[in-house]
């Protein structure tokens, strides 16, 4: 307390200060962070006003700012997990074990786009992306392929789909039931989270009423069955790599938290059965304190919400629980080995603001899928933070900092001010639809490549300190065509063999789920078993809801 | 110099739903006082091309970040030509190693521009390729 007593009431040296400061020559004439809010030179107590119970608390505590476990990294370190899926499911369940043998501690898998998009390998549509940018997975068969070899009661998945998410759920069921675990026992994530698709990464099955209507099944299934199953990933990650703001991530994505919420109340489920299984995503890029002030306001502003404005009670349902991964757009094509340090810089932000795992990209994305030695190097930066700098034994660390606190004051109202912005606009569904979240993002893209263009912004290797052509090269992963043609083989094979009445039973059960009210997660775990492929689940969810139209927004 | 706008249509070929390069430069291209028609996403080869013909363009400007570029880049080249579309100064960008980049500017593709690019050059090599075109042709309607 006198420490800041002394500061305070130091008028004098503070008026030494900001004459010495005003006399100075500057850098530059206005310094901003990444997002562009503004910075002042000093913080001091004047700017970062605090309540310690009302606004941090302790770990473990409401309202979590500190982190939502009482022991943090002391306990037990941050889940590493990395992203990982190309080619086919054979390939990827390779990389899987490769990873898992190098001390990965969780599984995470990329789909290809057909995949995303709710196609099957042979679908037209697909002609071209099969296996490309993550892997093919149109069936059980290929679900049980993926994870041969690694026993689903005992691995964390985190499934990154969101469109098809409650059938790619149901081949996961399936697949464990084919291995003997009882779906009480699995463990892991979907991403699901669809709201964020229509805004920032864009792919959807079908129109946002009944993609909405699916999560509420998944929630309420799972809420009986798979207990452990995190529901919703919520994400801030593809709304951030679209191009928002720090802010904006923060505040579309709890936006979208809160829908969920609202949607699962309305479908009559009380929100503390199905509170604590949602999760959140979040980028980590290279505005190291921005960044780590993000990560406490999250767990702030969600705390609050779930327990003063959806009344909440259950302590696990207060709680914001995030993956993040490092900034894909941070990344550069120029001199790439530069990106594991800007790579490692993001993560060690994700470690101070108390992730609960964390995906490190690898140099090479901005060029192809990464190579095993550009993702055993991603992985190795986390151990190195993990094992080598010591950072893990303090928790929140930075609380108390007067600029990381008054930056995590400022993030939550600039969140504020865009949940009003958002009821104005009649919610999330309503401003989704009008485009008006997309072009928020937008602006904010155009404005952060102008600030690069006109060096207000500085990226090393891209608007200074560049090589020209002919800079380092570095060797990619490429994707076998062979890939697609051995899809279609397995796929028309699987449709030869599978008891085709049977296939067509439970597609129509699913018909009928869509049109009533039954709960489809649990028609989809009967379809899967029947060999019903991905693109044929799907096509009965776009024959009766209809596809989605993206609003024009440019 | 011609008075003649420039009419570039902005396409997002394939299932990537990756559109912030594509609708940045849209956006930067416009600011340059041409006439941009954004597709929006999910195109096949045929939508493009139909779109192409129709807004009559006197640019085609693919972007792609899915790793399908060698497959749908050509399909979209077919297409035009198949609608007689074949003097559409044709150009590209996203995710694409050097080498398929050489590849495609081999078939037909005037140039691709990687990641980092800035999107002032886009702008400039469009407007300089395209007068330069004009003039040849004597084409100042």
């Amino acid at each position: 307390m006198s420490a800041s007593k002394s500061v305070v009431q130091s008028v004098d040296a503070r008026a030494e200060w900001e004459r010495a400061l005003a006399g100075s020559k500057l850098r530059e004439s206005d310094f901003t962070t990444l997002s562009g809010a503004k910075l002042a030179p000093l913080y001091g107590p004047e700017n970062s006003e605090l309540d310690y119970e009302r606004d941090l608390g302790f770990p473990g505590q409401f309202p979590y700012t500190r982190g939502v476990h009482a022991s943090m990294y002391r306990g037990r370190l941050w889940t590493m997990r990395q992203f990982a899926g190309f080619g086919s499911a054979k390939q990827t369940n390779e990389r899987f074990k490769f990873l898992l043998a190098h001390g990965q501690t969780g599984l995470s898998t990329a789909f290809d786009f057909p995949t995303l998009m709710g196609y099957d390998s042979d679908h037209e549509r697909s002609l071209g992306e099969v296996g490309q940018v993550g892997v093919a997975i149109s069936s059980l068969e290929d679900m049980q392929t993926l994870f041969d070899g690694i026993p689903l009661g005992e691995v964390s998945t985190s499934m990154t789909i969101n469109g098809p998410a409650p059938i790619m759920l149901a081949f996961y069921i399936a697949c464990g039931e084919r291995q003997g675990v009882d779906p009480k026992l699995l463990r892991g994530t979907i991403q699901n989270d669809i709201l964020k698709e229509y805004q920032a990464q864009h792919a959807w099955l079908v129109p946002v009423e009944p993609a909405l209507r699916m999560i509420t099944d998944v929630m309420g299934h799972c809420a009986k069955h798979v207990p452990q199953w995190n529901t919703i990933s919520i994400s801030g990650y593809h709304i951030r790599e679209a191009g928002s703001t720090a802010a904006q991530e923060l505040a579309f994505t709890l936006a979208n938290g809160m829908e969920y919420v609202r949607r699962g109340k309305a479908a009559g489920l009380d929100v503390d059965d199905f509170g604590p299984r949602l999760s959140f995503f979040f980028d980590s890029h290279l505005d190291f304190f921005e960044e780590i002030a993000k990560f406490r306001a999250a767990r702030r502003i969600w705390a609050r919400k779930m327990k003063e404005h959806f009344g909440a009670k259950d302590p696990r349902s207060w709680m914001c629980r995030f993956h993040t991964q490092t900034a894909g757009v941070s990344l550069t094509a120029q001199q790439p080995e530069n990106n594991i340090v800007r790579t490692a810089f993001e993560a060690l932000a994700a470690v101070l603001g108390g992730t609960q795992s964390l995906h490190t990209n690898s140099m090479d994305e901005t060029l192809a899928l990464p190579t095993e030695k550009a993702v055993k190097i991603a992985l190795r930066t986390q151990q190195i933070i993990a094992e080598e700098t010591e950072v893990a034994h303090v928790i929140d660390p930075l609380a108390g900092s007067y600029f990381v606190e008054a930056e995590t004051n400022r993030l939550e109202a600039d969140a504020e001010k865009y949940f009003a912005e958002i009821e104005r606009r009649g919610g999330v569904v309503a401003a989704t639809e009008a485009g008006w979240i997309q072009r928020e993002i937008h602006r904010s893209a155009v404005l952060y490549q102008r600030a690069i263009e006109q060096k207000t912004k500085n990226i090393v290797g891209v608007n200074c300190y560049t090589e020209g052509e002919g800079g380092p090269k570095i060797d990619v992963l490429k994707i076998d065509p062979k890939v697609e043609a051995d899809q279609h083989a397995r796929l028309a094979a699987l449709r030869k063999k599978r008891d085709a009445k049977k296939a067509k039973k439970t597609l129509d059960d699913v018909r009928d789920a869509a049109k009533g009210s039954d709960n489809l997660l649990e028609r989809f775990v009967a379809a899967a078993h029947a060999d019903c492929t991905l693109g044929e689940i799907a096509s009965v969810l776009r024959e009766v809801y209809g596809e989605y139209k993206e609003p024009k927004i440019l | 110099m011609s008075t003649r706008k420039i009419r570039v249509l902005i396409a997002k070929p394939g299932l990537d739903g990756h559109d912030r390069g594509a609708k940045t430069v849209a956006s930067v291209l416009r600011d340059h006082g041409m006439e941009v028609i954004y597709t929006g996403l999910h195109q096949t080869p045929e939508m493009i091309a139909e779109t192409a013909v129709q807004e009559d363009v006197d640019v085609v400007g693919l972007s792609i970040l899915s790793g399908a570029h060698m497959s749908l880049f050509p399909r979209v080249r077919a297409e035009l030509e198949k609608r007689g579309l074949t003097d559409a100064l044709l150009v590209g960008g996203g995710i694409i190693p050097d080498e398929d980049a050489k590849k495609l500017e081999s078939e037909g593709y005037a140039k691709l521009f990687g990641p980092g690019t800035h999107t002032e050059e886009i702008a400039k090599y469009i407007e300089t390729t395209m007068n330069a075109r004009w003039a040849k042709q004597g084409a100042s309607r």
